[in-house]
């Protein structure tokens, strides 16, 4: 007998128009189905659209084009029976508890005394006994989050979806809060059928799911999906357990390579005109990769590392490691492939290095094969003044990206480029320049 | 007491566009002066305003006319309300209006309130001829004015600002927009309205005193109030009844910063929308003892019914939001039509302007109120500059020693409220029985009653200067000139310029009293354009006041512009500490 999806996506895609008119593709034809009775998991770095696919499905923002139905009918505004559970717990902090948890009630126009019961009977279930008559401001974030839970769960809904709800938790917390949450599911102690949640934590990605779904950026879409059969309660010592986190990671690294070599391909053809400068970024700093670096070396067996091994002491999840790799990968310090990780020459001899050598091989790297910095360096070399004002830059940079975007990548930069000393910035006046700070 | 610096224009890019519309409205705005000036000199005098009641200076007297000042304020606020609750919604829900709103309360938040009083008085006698009702609306709408432009734009910046995770759980669970309203957006702006509110009373009640007595073209209109009991005071040169109104006025000030100042301030900690205790909570005992009492239990509850029935009623909408555009072409037709409504009103208002002033006044005497706005102007500089030298080391020194600033905070929140013009009269005597010169001694009134929000904001300012930076310059041995230098003054900068704003901008408004000083038959006039306002309005020479009232506005409004939202926006790239 086959049972119709909870809810469906159709090619569901979502575009930002720049201020230049430009379409920036941010999720592109996604398409999957969500079965009754499981959890699915959406996994990717940040970037890749599925916190933004997830407000989608809530019915918080239109899709650019294709469908979601939720049973039969499309989703176009938040729909009764998808509930939501968000990062921050977004509780309204003037409401205490109870008057919190029983927001959705009371939108749905069910009487007081009705409401009253309810909201309570959802407080006992997710343990918050005794909180009722608290506010936000009186409870641990770990607490709010399960008002949160309480909240979401109270009017009842078929599909709960959650926005990365542990990530704000310290790690007992959030660890304690799934377990909870897993066993009111296990137990059917809620009318929930399904769950749908986005995160960045491979290991509770695997801990959770019934299935995960993979997520690449640039644009955000479905890169694989792997189902979880492990039976629950699943534990992270086990064989099977490690052999899933490998085959995760794995995935994850291939990407970069795989989007790395589309790219050169692309720029051949030249039928994009994107150039080269205005590539992404990732968000990270020049001391979280010099620490990266420094560590690799001491989990180097035989010439390797091993990703999962790394990310799991250092305590980085997607959102944190994957970013170094792929800046780490792209100024050819290290090479990755297939899960594995190898430290170039480069890349020894830069974490050998003392403060200043560091900075001249990093300025050496950057101008290689970063294109922005090595644009940036080229345009003020040819100014006779040997300055530039960051606008002339974001302005470029916006032909081909979000205003915030551009912004961003400049920032990056900038910080880059004054670690390497190959230009200076001057803040007040907004100056890009090859001079020394007076 | 808000931990930033509060600032009541709203923050929108700073463009050519908004100018324009900022000169629109101008325009407009005068024009309906003009409208108001010109029904004015049509009218014959003596006005009729009906029999009021002989002001006596019977100590006896003088309850009754607290009561009737009080009174006067809470109407006012009354109607500030709900001017806020249904303006300020309609500014941040709807594009259109927004557009035509904004730069309006920009501009009526610059008007001289004292000075268009002539002008409101008269149109308001002209309404309610042969009744009280005239003048007494006229002295509310003065009160009005003096409150309502600071809290719809501290409530529209709220609705602007309630973060977006809130709205998205609104929708999540499918509140109704009305409920929505509620329960989210009217809470979270409740602890900036009722700070914006108590802020606005506080300088409400120097209006208040302002408008009960006013003299329009020769003629006394005065109003049972402690307004008119110290103005006959004055007429009748009796300096102990000058002292049993201060003495009135202080218990009023302290009931009301005791009984609602406090207690709101403390009841609206409870919305402060992060999740974190404030460490000083306000306290207040009167708040205290409600919470003890059953009462506000008992009222909590009611309310609760009250609220049940009104907020969650399924069939009500916020009425107000942008409705989805029937056909795209019509709407843009509808806009098109729409700005050039406002386009030819603005002609047609300049034209009516130009006429109405241009009868009577040459280009030469506008030219010489151009002259004297900029003495006033130069008087106001000059009066910062001498406060902040004050106020500044004193605030930054009480500001370091929160134990002290626990006892000064309250004190000069209660000064900010005193209605300082009560003390003009002393000041008078001193002048003239020290025979001093007028030009330059009846100037610091002006910034009396205002120099407090220089003194709160750099105390706030102080207080917000983390603890590590002040024990790293301890710990670096930085001392005297440098530590101001490098710490202390960047640090309370973005402070200290909203403070000063508010204090500049007090300072115009309290010109137009502080210029023309009496004490019995004695009259000092100091040269300004406070003094062109004040003697015009005696007159009832309208076009005149309409020119004075005119050029003041864009003295503010320039240096607004151009001093110190430049100031403010550049002390908020580089010193606000995150």
């Amino acid at each position: 007998m086959s049972k119709k999806p909870l809810l469906s996506l159709e090619k569901v895609e979502k575009s930002f128009t720049n201020s230049e008119g430009q379409k920036l593709l941010v999720l592109d034809k996604i398409s999957f189905k969500l079965e009754e009775n499981e959890i699915v998991a959406l996994l990717g770095k940040s970037g890749s659209g599925k916190s933004t696919l997830l407000r989608i499905i809530a019915g918080l923002t239109k899709p650019s084009g294709g469908n979601v139905f939720y049973r039969d009918k499309t989703v176009t505004a938040p729909a009764p029976g998808i509930s939501m559970v968000f990062q921050n717990s977004a509780l309204f902090p003037w409401l205490t508890v109870l008057e919190n948890v029983e927001i959705g009630l009371e939108a749905q126009g069910i009487p007081p005394k009705t409401r009253r019961q309810k909201a309570l009977n959802a407080i006992d279930t997710i343990g918050l006994d005794g909180f009722e008559s608290a506010y936000p401001k009186e409870l641990s974030g770990g607490m709010r989050q399960r008002v949160g839970f309480a909240r979401a769960l109270v009017v009842e809904p078929l599909l709960l979806l959650m926005d990365e709800p542990f990530s704000a938790l310290d790690i007992l917390t959030a660890e304690n809060l799934r377990n909870d949450l897993l066993e009111l599911w296990i137990d059917k102690r809620t009318p929930t059928r399904s769950i749908l949640f986005v995160t960045h934590d491979i290991e509770e990605a695997i801990l959770m799911a019934n299935r995960i779904i993979i997520f690449k950026a640039d644009p955000g879409s479905i890169q694989a999906e792997i189902p979880i059969s492990l039976p629950f309660p699943r534990s992270t010592e086990s064989e099977g357990f490690r052999a899933l986190l490998d085959k995760i990671y794995t995935i994850l690294t291939t990407s970069d390579r795989e989007k790395f070599s589309k790219e050169k391909i692309r720029a051949k053809t030249a039928t994009d005109k994107h150039p080269e400068y205005a590539r992404r970024l990732p968000d990270v700093s020049v001391s979280e990769l010099t620490g990266l670096l420094e560590a690799m070396e001491s989990h180097e067996i035989k010439g390797k590392i091993d990703l999962p091994e790394l990310a799991d002491e250092l305590h980085l999840d997607v959102n944190n490691l994957f970013p170094l790799t792929e800046i780490l990968d792209r100024l050819n310090f290290i090479k990755i492939s297939k899960g594995d990780l190898v430290c170039l020459p480069a890349g020894k001899e830069f974490s050998g290095a003392d403060i200043l050598k560091r900075k001249h091989i990093f300025a050496k790297h950057l101008l290689a094969y970063i294109p922005l910095a090595k644009h940036i360096r080229e345009v003020l070399d040819l100014k006779s003044n040997h300055r530039a004002p960051e606008e002339l830059f974001l302005n470029e940079l916006q032909e081909f990206l979000s205003e915030e975007e551009a912004d961003r990548l400049l920032r990056i930069i900038i910080d880059w480029g004054r670690y390497a000393e190959i230009f200076a910035y001057d803040y007040d006046e907004g100056i890009l320049s090859l001079e020394n700070p007076q | 007491m808000p931990k930033t610096p509060y600032y009541q224009a709203p923050k929108t890019k700073q463009g050519l566009k908004s100018y324009f519309w900022d000169i629109l409205a101008l325009i407009i705005i005068l024009a309906i002066f003009a409208i108001l000036a010109c029904a004015a000199k049509e009218m014959h005098t003596p006005y009729q305003v009906g029999s009021l009641p002989e002001i006596s200076l019977e100590i006896s007297a003088l309850p009754g006319y607290a009561a009737n000042t009080v009174l006067r304020m809470f109407i006012a606020l009354l109607f500030s309300l709900a001017f806020t609750f249904i303006i300020a919604p309609l500014a941040a829900k709807n594009r259109q209006a927004e557009k035509v709103l904004l730069p309006l309360i920009d501009i009526l938040q610059s008007i001289p309130i004292l000075g268009m009083l002539s002008m409101t008085v008269v149109a308001f006698i002209q309404l309610f001829p042969n009744s009280r009702l005239g003048p007494e609306c006229a002295a509310i709408f003065a009160i009005f004015t003096s409150q309502v432009w600071n809290m719809t734009l501290s409530f529209y910046q709220s609705l602007r600002t309630t973060p977006k995770e809130f709205y998205d759980t609104a929708a999540v669970f499918q509140l109704s927009s009305w409920q929505q309203f509620w329960k989210i957006e009217v809470p979270f702006a409740i602890p900036g309205l009722l700070w914006n509110t108590m802020i606005s009373l506080s300088a409400g009640w120097f209006f208040v005193v302002a408008s009960e007595a006013i003299s329009v073209a020769n003629q006394n209109i005065m109003l049972p109030g402690i307004g008119s009991y110290i103005s006959v005071a004055i007429a009748n040169a009796n300096i102990q009844a000058i002292f049993y109104s201060i003495a009135a006025m202080l218990i009023v000030i302290l009931l009301y910063d005791q009984l609602l100042f406090r207690p709101l301030l403390a009841w609206s900690a409870r919305f402060n929308s992060n999740y974190v205790d404030d460490p000083e909570p306000n306290r207040a005992w009167f708040y205290e003892l409600l919470i003890k009492t059953r009462i506000l239990k008992q009222c909590e509850r009611m309310f609760s019914h009250v609220t049940e029935i009104l907020v969650n009623s399924p069939k009500l909408q916020l009425p107000m939001i942008n409705t989805p555009p029937l056909c795209p072409l019509y709407y843009r037709l509808a806009i098109f039509a729409w700005n050039i409504v406002l386009c030819l009103s603005v002609v047609i208002a300049l034209y009516f302007l130009w006429d109405f002033i241009s009868k009577d006044v040459s280009i030469a005497e506008v030219g010489h109120v151009f002259y004297l706005g900029a003495i006033t102007a130069f008087k106001v500089m000059i009066l910062i500059i001498l406060a902040s030298l004050i106020w500044v080391p004193i605030g930054v020194w009480i500001g370091l020693h929160p134990k002290i600033g626990q006892y000064i905070q309250p004190l000069t929140q209660f000064l900010a409220a005193f209605p300082i013009n009560l003390v003009y009269p002393l000041a008078v005597t001193a002048i003239i029985y020290y025979q001093l010169n007028v030009e330059v001694w009846s100037t610091p009134l002006m910034i009396l009653g205002t120099q407090w929000y220089i003194l709160f904001n750099v105390i706030a300012g102080t207080a917000a200067i983390p603890n590590e930076l002040r024990l790293v310059a301890k710990n670096l041995f930085v001392h005297r000139w440098l530590w101001w230098k490098r710490l202390a003054l960047p640090a309370i900068f973005p402070y200290y310029i909203t403070g000063s704003m508010t204090a500049a901008a007090g300072c115009w408004n309290a010109s137009i009293v502080a210029d023309v000083l009496q004490w019995g038959d004695h009259k000092l006039v100091a040269t300004g354009l406070g003094s062109y306002i004040s003697e015009h309005t005696t007159l009832g020479d309208f076009p005149r006041i309409l020119l004075g009232i005119a050029i003041m506005c864009l003295y503010v409004l320039i240096i607004n512009h151009f001093v110190w939202r430049k100031l403010y926006n550049y002390a908020a790239s580089r010193f606000i500490l995150e």
